[in-house]
């Protein structure tokens, strides 16, 4: 009988610790995928930030340090130059990525690091309970946004794609979903070729994945699921924003 | 082949790193360090290593930490402010049990305060620093010599313990040009990096982590930490005695005040006054030992520091019972360093003569 379907080799047979119905572990999985699919499980090396993303190791097997929040991309940074021959990335959260490590992942961006970083969007900070985010939706009611985000008073969502796809060093910028089966295969093909970038020393890349934290949006699985659809996928439009192409005159490749 | 070069503090420290087999830097400008980043942008790509001017002191000292993870020998250097920033880093660095070296080339604060030579950083070099119960191995230079041979040291020890080591100097050191022998020490033996992260090929995965959120986890792994500083204590203690043995008072100084306090010595022999000297060359591991040796007899003690009193306080808990500390300081700044003839007006102020 075909096997159709089992547990990537690089992904740890091992209880999890995330919350009903949130996509980290999904996004984890397709990461092992992409692990396995390019069968570089051995000379992979992963960063783990702070937040809910801290526990990388327990799910991935291969070799994980964790960085200081917000400076995953500089922890990779210092891994890739010294061993250029293994696979660098990282999974950090809004809060890690996009509020205080933003100085961080600009400049490795900028500097067309060959790394990859997947930038799991869900809104919130999931770990400390619930605050508000930078990529919190105007209106969205957080613990220190009791009466919903204000653009007067908290400004608007900061959307890192659209800001990383500006600089030259990016190689690839993406941004997906993974609410539904249509939209997590999808997710499954630019995590891959985030990943593959890399392998062809294209520079940085990186694939935002919309995530939904039930537990802190206070909705039910199915209705955060419907929220990234209604409310995110709006705000942070799905696609390819930027991709450098092999072999031409703005590759490295 | 032995070569003697005159050459700056900083330059000597940026050589040692060469010499000690660093191929990693990663820094930021500031003065009075920035001939270190300097020099090594020129050096480090030639030897097939990498020069990264980071966007930040945060994000050098991560990236110190990621190349350092990675099993490089690897440094970066700044100078107070920019110490500050780096903190953190050192932190994680430190529970995380990774090696590198980082350079202070010491200016004055608190904030943007200037840029004369200062020994204000004491305190936040020996004490930790960042946040938790961590130390860092604290190398003290008084010359251009010793900024070669001490950073040659500190790649060494930080090693030997997965530990990051600090070069504590200053402007003055960093700025002043002095003849240096470019003479490798000999190179500890030093233990197997089997912890490196180099892709799980063939062993289980690596983890480096500071993170302890299980029973007693976390106490556990600060009683280790902690054994390695007693470890430390025992095996890499480092000093320079000159006259204690007769000595009726001993100066204690480090890095430039030492320097300057060794002419001081020179004139009260010369004036018959029975003085010796006391320099910590390792601020951590503070050489404890030779203080309360020395105050068994020597029952006078004179700090001399370019700082309102930091030093002085662990030179207290190290001497002896019924042993008299006095200080003498000189807050960092522009026209504050202290003179030889200064530190001697300060000696007649406690020094009687004998009675016998």
């Amino acid at each position: 009988m075909k096997k159709v379907f089992e547990r990537p080799k690089s992904l740890k047979d091992t209880p999890s610790h995330f919350c009903p119905g949130c996509h980290s572990g999904l996004i984890h999985r397709l990461v092992a995928e992409a692990i396995d699919y390019f069968k570089i499980q051995e000379r992979t090396i992963g960063v783990a930030s702070v937040g809910c993303s801290v526990f990388l190791y327990n799910y991935l097997d291969v070799d994980v340090i964790e960085a200081p929040h917000g400076r995953a991309p500089a922890v990779c940074t210092g891994i890739k130059r010294v061993r250029k021959q293994n696979i660098v990335f990282t999974i950090q959260g809004d809060g890690d990525l996009a509020a205080i490590g933003t100085s961080e992942i600009i400049h490795t961006a900028n500097r067309g690091e060959n790394i990859t970083v997947i930038f799991i969007n869900n809104a919130v900070y999931g770990m400390t309970g619930g605050q508000m985010a930078p990529t919190t939706l105007l209106g969205q009611r957080t613990t220190t946004s009791p009466y919903g985000r204000d653009v007067q008073q908290e400004g608007y969502p900061v959307r890192m794609v659209e800001l990383l796809s500006g600089l030259e060093g990016s190689a690839f910028i993406a941004r997906a979903a993974v609410n539904k089966p249509a939209n997590l295969m999808k997710a499954k093909k630019l995590i891959r070729r985030a990943f593959e970038m890399q392998i062809n020393n294209m520079g940085f890349s990186m694939v935002e994945v919309l995530s939904a934290c039930p537990t802190n949006w206070g909705l039910k699985p199915l209705e955060a699921n419907r929220r990234v659809e209604e409310e995110m996928i709006p705000c942070f439009p799905l696609g390819v924003f930027k991709e450098k192409i092999q072999g031409s005159e703005d590759s490295r490749g | 082949m032995l070569k003697k070069v005159f050459i700056k503090g900083n330059e000597a420290i940026a050589r040692a790193a060469v010499d000690a087999g660093c191929r990693y830097y990663f820094g930021y400008p500031i003065t009075p360090q920035s001939d270190i980043p300097e020099y090594l942008s020129k050096v480090l790509p030639k030897l097939g290593g990498e020069f990264i001017q980071a966007e930040s002191e945060i994000a050098s000292i991560n990236m110190l930490m990621g190349a350092s993870a990675a099993g490089a020998r690897s440094m970066t250097s700044s100078s107070g402010p920019g110490i500050s920033l780096k903190q953190e880093g050192l932190s994680y660095m430190a529970g995380s049990e990774l090696p590198g070296v980082v350079v202070n080339v010491a200016r004055c604060g608190p904030g943007l305060g200037g840029i004369a030579p200062s020994q204000a950083e004491y305190f936040q070099a020996t004490k930790g620093g960042g946040h938790g119960d961590y130390r860092l191995i604290v190398l003290a230079p008084e010359s251009g010599q010793e900024m070669y041979d001490l950073t040659f040291k500190a790649f060494d020890l930080a090693d030997k313990y997965r530990n990051p080591a600090m070069i504590l100097a200053d402007g003055m050191l960093g700025q002043m040009k002095e003849p240096v022998l470019l003479q490798p020490p000999r190179k500890m033996d030093l233990p197997d990096k089997d912890w490196v992260l180099s892709g799980a090929k063939g062993r289980p995965q690596n983890i480096i982590k500071s993170l302890y959120l299980g029973d007693k986890e976390l106490e556990r792994h600060t009683w280790q930490l902690w054994e390695k500083y007693q470890r430390m204590k025992k095996e890499d203690v480092m000093f320079e005695a000159r006259e204690i043995k007769d000595a009726r008072l001993i100066i204690a100084a480090f890095g430039s005040c030492a320097r300057i306090a060794k002419s001081t010595l020179r004139q009260a022999r010369a004036e018959g006054l029975k003085v010796g000297l006391i320099r910590p060359i390792t601020l951590f591991p503070f050489p404890e030992e030779i203080f309360r040796q020395a105050s068994i007899d020597t029952k006078m003690f004179l700090t001399i520091e370019m700082n309102t009193g930091q030093m002085v306080e662990d030179v207290r808990l190290s001497v002896s019972p019924g042993t008299v500390v006095y200080f003498y300081g000189r807050p960092p700044g522009a026209g504050s360093l202290p003179s030889p003839d200064e530190i001697l007006r300060e000696i007649k102020k406690v020094y009687e003569p004998s009675s016998e």
